[in-house]
Formats: structure tokens, C-alpha cells, sequence
């Protein structure tokens, strides 16, 4: 597996990284909501000069079914050019592909054809709870000691979920990652400024509180996460926890800058109990600690209830549902997905602390049913979920399905998956590619994007 | 060749390896926007390679004034093919201990693990033995004549190391650019393994 030069997908920075050719192809992960057939990963084609550009081009089936596949990453990236722990040699090639559901993972070959990916290892989820102590799989990141992967509850499908390594070679489970998790007991997503040391997780809930659907007692109760954690990533030890307050609900996606040398990220909470919006908080080094501060709230729109699924007809509004953002190459650019309301939202956050809007596009949403160019359908449902940046940050491409049993809760008729893509603006302002529209094939949804060759949530660096 | 050229040209090797420091030192002057950052993290690379090679070295010539020199190559060598094997089928994944935001102490210390996974101290035996254990005609192995030459065959060594590593540090700095490494960081584990190699077969014949 080693070669004589360092992947040539491996960029010392985030800067040089931004020069990266365009990626021609995209694989997303697609899962059988009724759990009847086998999960995919898809493999599309992004390349606008291909005669196949927007169709799915490739498939690999998972071997059973009911995995709910979610998020994955790749085996090795950028960071194995990292001074304190080098393995530039490593190949940028086997996709770690989890199960929510299943806490299966599975390796995905995405050698020699890349269009023609292939399953060359299955880990059973009774290996990952005996060897790591956890299960429902979640993310997983690239990083100094192997590949990290989370998992939202513990062997027994209780409190605490957390992280554990799988060996980058191997794919062997090494292990849980934590030494000393401090009060962590909830878990979400992970990352980590590589340049402080520093990794930090955030919070959903058990997986008995979601599985079924997000249950509203635990919601109103203020019972899910609504927490970060900031680890010692060396050390594995947690060193602070930063409380959101009772009013906020579920702190999912962590994106931290990609300049090594900055100590800011992003991190979105869904829900806030008070008035239904969603917001956007950045977390930053102040003196000897990290702290956190409102940077964006999106208010929830008034609505006719008879519009509204039930959870939501009592408010008379619909929630933005702020479920993932993501974060351009150069820091500049943040991409905020309001699944609720259908709107995906640009802010320039080159300060911080002062997101200014320039771009916004709608599609879907609960009320909107915001329609596309490219789509046959005149009114789409779901709305903006999953997105990815390109790593030279001039295309967006998103998802509209959130989680299988959550899903219909917000869309009760059910969700026709679609896939699109946006075009950046030189500084700014973003617009639908009327090209681009994958109509996505029925009985399966499309969830977690990831680009060939990395993508603006797959790598992290060590140089600025 | 004179074993102070072949200690000397060693640490030039050891030196040029990414992994054995010179990298970690631009990138904290990068990542603290100082070249005085470079500078100062030089000197505890540096320290911490001499340190793990000197426990070699007096591992070795302790051995030396016990054991048959005869059977002291022959176990160096099992040892050195041993470490080259280990290095080629595994053993890449540690703890990562030192990080980004690391003091001279913890850098040291990372370089002294570096240093002593990679075997850097094993590769030297070959040169060692003679120079340290090889009693003089008409003259007798002693510890006031071997400890000198130890210390020497370190000091030698580890001052080329630095010199190397100072040299390419400021180099890719000020000059190179980090980009280089994309296509110039060659594999060197291979090099290294088969020194690691054609040392102890060096012992063994």
C-alpha cells in the first residue's frame, strides 16, 4: 500500500489544497428507508464536460440490509503530512462506510475504477462493541493516529457514545479513543484544530431517543444534547464542556477553520425551544479556554398549520431545521442547510464573529416545496441537508434526506431524494447549475456527499 | 572509509528524513510565524536523536566489555535485520504523544521517540563496534578508552545531524516552500529499512 510519493491528493495546506483540479465524480451515500433493500454507496458524475454529468454512474450494494448508511470518510488524507505523526505514503483510496443503524462498517475500494467501487472488508458490529465499546456508527475523520470513528452509544445502545481507531492499514478495530471522557455522555460529531491540540465533539442523544423518531418529550424536556466538549487530542482527555443553555436543542456539524494556526470553528444548533429558530454559534480560544458565541439566528417562518406536520402544526411555524453546515477551504465562505424551511444559506464569515449573508437558494422545505429548473417535478420536498464544498470552493453540492425515522416526522408523505449542485460566485452569491438535478432512484435516499480526491470536510492540515 | 566520515554521513541521512524533525520545525515557525520558532526547535530535535542514539551506543559497549565480539556482531545484526523487518511489515501507528502546541521538552521527547522507533541508534552498530571495541595492538579495551570514542561517535553524528537539519529547515522555510513536499517526499522508509538491513548483514559476515 505504500508508494514512493505521497498521494498526490495530499496537500500540506488548506491554501494549496484550494488549487486542486475540479473532482469528477461524487460518492453518496443512499439508504432504504424501509430497510427492505441493501444500502449503496452511489458513485455521480460531476465532471460538466462528461456526457453522463448528473447521473449516477456506479453503485456498490452494502451485503444486508437495514445499515442506514449516514456519513463515511476515506482511509487516509492530508493530514498524514502532519510533522509529528508523517505517513505520507499512505494511499487516498478505501472509503469507511458505517451504519447508523447497523454499527456495521464496512470498507469501500474505490481502486482500480473508480467508478466501480468495491466492498473489500466488513466489520461486524459485534467486533466494534467487543474490541471498541460502542455502537451506532456515525462519522469518521482521517487523523493523526489512524482513522476515528464515532459512534452515538455505547455497547449496549446506551449513554455514553464516543470515539474509538481503527487501524489505517488494517481497518483492525484498535479501540475506544478516549482515556479519561471527563462528564461526556452524549455524542454527535467530532473533529479537531490539529494546530491546538485540541479535538471537540458535540451532542445529540441515546439512540433510544431517536431510532423511533425524535421524541418530543425528551425535546421540550431540554433532554438532548446541547453540549460541547473540547478533548486534549493527544492526551485523549476532556478538558472543558460548554453548555448551550436549556433553550438549545441538538449541537450537531463541527467545522473548524482549516488554517491550522486559527483556534475558531462553526457549529449549528437545530432548535431553540423558545422560539423554534436555529442558530449558528462560533467557538474560540479566549485566554486558557475555549468559549462559544451566537454568531447567526435563523427565526422560524409563520405558517398556516394545516401546512405543517403535526409536530409542528401547535407552533404555527416552521423551524429552519439547521442540520448541517459546512465550511469553504479558505475559511471564508460557510454554507448553512436549513432542511426545515428549504433554504441554504451562504455567509461570508471571514470575521468570526460577524457572518454578513451573500448568497441564499431555496428548494423544497416543509411549506416551500420549492421547485428546481433541472427537476421534472414542479414542488419538491425535503430540503437542503447534507452539503459539501469542492476544495477550490466554486461548487456546492447537497442532499435532502436527514434520517430515516426523523424523516417522515417533518415530511409525513415521505422524502423523494434529490441531489443538486451550486455555483459559487467569485465572492460570493450562489445559483442553481439547471444541469444538475439528480432525481434520485426511488427506494433509496441520498445522505452524507463526499468528492474525489477530498472535499471541504474530509481533510484537516498541519501547515497554514 | 573512516568511521567518522561513515558517522557523519549517517547523521547527514538521518538528518534529511522528514520524520526525524527538520519538518516539524518549519512547521511550528510556520504555525507561530517565526523563524526564531524554527531556530529554537532545532536544538531539542537535535538533543533528543543524540539521546536515543547514545543509549544505543552505550547499550552496545557495555555489551562490549561482557560479551564475545564475535557474538556481540552476530546479535547486533539478528537485531538490526530483526528491526528492518518490523519497519517494512508494520509497526507504522503509534501513540501520537507531541503535538502542535508542543514545548522544547515535548519536542525532545518526540524526537527522541522518532529516533529510537525508527532505530536510528541500530544503524550506527556496525561503526560503533570497531571504533569503541576494537583494543588497539599492545594495548588492552578499557573503559577510559572506549567512553571517550562513544562520546565522540555521538558527538560526531548528532552535529552533522543538526547541521543537516538546520541546513533543510532554512532552506524549505525561506526558499523551498512546503509544496515540495508533495513530490519530493520520497519514500525514505525504504531506504532506510534496507540500511537498516545491509547494516546487520555488515554485522553478520
Amino acid at each position: 500500500m505504500a508508494s514512493w510519493r505521497p498521494d498526490p491528493s495530499f496537500y500540506p495546506s488548506p491554501r494549496m489544497a484550494a488549487k486542486a483540479k475540479p473532482e469528477s465524480l461524487a460518492y453518496v451515500a443512499a439508504f432504504d428507508p424501509d430497510r427492505s433493500k441493501p444500502d449503496a454507496i452511489a458513485v455521480v458524475d460531476v465532471d460538466p464536460a462528461s456526457a453522463t454529468y448528473s447521473q449516477i454512474v456506479g453503485q456498490v450494494d452494502m451485503p444486508n440490509t437495514g445499515d442506514e448508511l449516514h456519513h463515511f470518510g476515506w482511509n487516509a488524507c492530508s493530514s498524514c503530512l502532519c510533522p509529528n505523526a508523517p505517513h505520507p505514503h499512505m494511499e487516498r483510496r478505501y472509503l469507511v462506510v458505517p451504519g447508523l443503524r447497523s454499527s456495521r462498517l464496512h470498507i469501500v475500494d474505490t481502486k482500480p475504477d473508480p467508478r466501480k467501487p468495491s466492498i473489500v472488508r466488513v466489520i461486524e458490529p459485534e467486533e466494534v462493541a467487543e474490541k471498541a465499546g460502542y455502537t451506532r456508527l456515525h462519522t469518521t475523520h482521517c487523523g493523526p493516529e489512524g482513522i476515528y470513528v464515532n459512534a452515538l452509544g455505547n455497547a449496549e445502545g446506551k449513554a455514553p457514545g464516543g470515539i474509538f481507531l481503527l487501524d489505517p492499514e488494517s481497518f483492525d478495530v484498535l479501540g475506544q479513543w478516549e482515556m479519561d471522557r471527563g462528564p461526556q455522555q452524549l455524542a454527535y460529531d467530532f473533529w479537531w484544530h490539529l494546530g491546538h491540540d485540541t479535538m471537540i465533539t458535540s451532542e445529540w442523544g441515546t439512540p433510544d431517543t431517536f431510532e423511533n423518531g425524535l421524541v418530543p418529550e425528551v425535546l421540550l424536556g431540554s433532554k438532548y444534547g446541547r453540549r460541547l466538549h473540547f478533548w486534549d487530542l493527544h492526551k485523549r482527555k476532556h478538558i472543558q464542556e460548554i453548555d448551550f443553555g436549556e433553550e438549545h436543542q441538538l449541537v450537531f456539524e463541527l467545522r473548524p477553520a482549516h488554517d491550522p494556526t486559527k483556534a475558531y470553528g462553526f457549529v449549528g444548533c437545530v432548535i431553540s425551544l423558545k422560539d423554534l429558530s436555529a442558530s449558528i454559534w462560533t467557538w474560540y480560544r479566549d485566554g486558557d479556554k475555549w468559549a462559544v458565541k451566537k454568531v447567526i439566528e435563523i427565526p422560524a417562518e409563520p405558517a398556516d398549520p394545516s401546512l405543517l406536520p403535526p409536530v409542528l402544526q401547535g407552533f404555527k411555524a416552521v423551524a429552519p431545521l439547521v442540520t448541517d453546515i459546512d465550511l469553504s477551504m479558505d475559511d471564508r465562505f460557510l454554507y448553512v442547510s436549513c432542511w426545515g424551511t428549504g433554504d441554504m444559506i451562504q455567509y461570508d464569515v471571514s470575521d468570526p464573529f460577524a457572518p454578513k449573508e451573500t448568497g441564499r437558494v431555496r428548494i423544497g422545505g416543509i411549506v416551500s416545496r420549492a421547485g428546481h429548473p433541472g427537476a421534472k417535478a414542479a414542488a419538491l420536498n425535503g430540503g437542503p441537508q447534507m452539503v459539501e464544498i469542492s476544495r477550490d470552493g466554486r461548487r456546492v453540492y447537497f442532499t435532502n434526506s436527514l434520517y430515516g425515522a426523523i424523516d417522515p416526522q417533518f415530511y409525513p408523505e415521505g422524502i423523494d431524494g434529490w441531489m443538486v449542485k451550486l455555483d459559487v460566485g467569485e465572492n460570493g452569491g450562489i445559483a442553481f447549475d439547471d444541469k444538475f438535478f439528480v432525481d434520485w432512484p426511488k427506494g433509496h435516499r441520498p445522505h452524507q456527499v463526499r468528492l474525489e480526491g477530498g472535499d471541504c470536510s474530509s481533510d484537516s492540515y498541519c501547515y497554514p | 572509509m573512516s568511521p567518522w566520515l561513515v558517522l557523519a554521513g549517517l547523521g547527514v541521512f538521518h538528518g534529511l528524513n522528514p520524520a526525524m524533525g527538520w519538518l516539524f520545525a518549519v512547521a511550528l515557525g510556520l504555525h507561530r510565524g517565526s523563524r526564531r520558532a524554527l531556530w529554537l526547535s532545532l536544538m531539542p530535535i537535535a538533543l533528543g536523536h543524540a539521546a536515543s542514539v547514545a543509549v544505543v551506543v552505550a547499550a552496545v559497549v557495555a555489551l562490549g566489555f561482557v560479551v564475545e565480539l564475535h557474538w556481540l556482531n552476530r546479535a547486533a545484526g539478528l537485531l538490526l535485520i530483526g528491526w528492518a523487518t518490523w519497519q517494512a511489515f508494520g509497526g507504522h501507528r503509534h501513540r501520537v504523544r507531541v503535538g502542535m502546541q508542543t514545548g522544547l521538552a515535548g519536542l525532545g521527547l518526540w524526537s527522541f521517540l522518532m529516533a529510537t522507533g525508527h532505530g536510528a541508534g541500530l544503524m550506527l552498530i556496525p561503526v560503533v563496534i570497531p571504533l569503541c571495541l576494537a583494543a588497539a595492538p599492545a594495548q588492552e579495551l578499557t573503559a577510559q578508552g572506549s567512553l571517550p570514542l562513544a562520546l565522540a561517535a555521538v558527538g560526531v553524528h548528532t552535529a552533522a545531524m543538526l547541521v543537516t537539519i538546520a541546513v533543510v529547515a532554512t532552506a524549505v522555510y525561506e526558499w523551498i516552500g512546503l509544496a515540495f513536499l508533495r513530490r519530493g517526499w520520497i519514500n525514505l522508509d525504504y531506504l532506510w529499512i534496507t540500511a537498516l538491513a545491509a547494516s546487520g548483514l555488515i554485522l553478520m559476515i
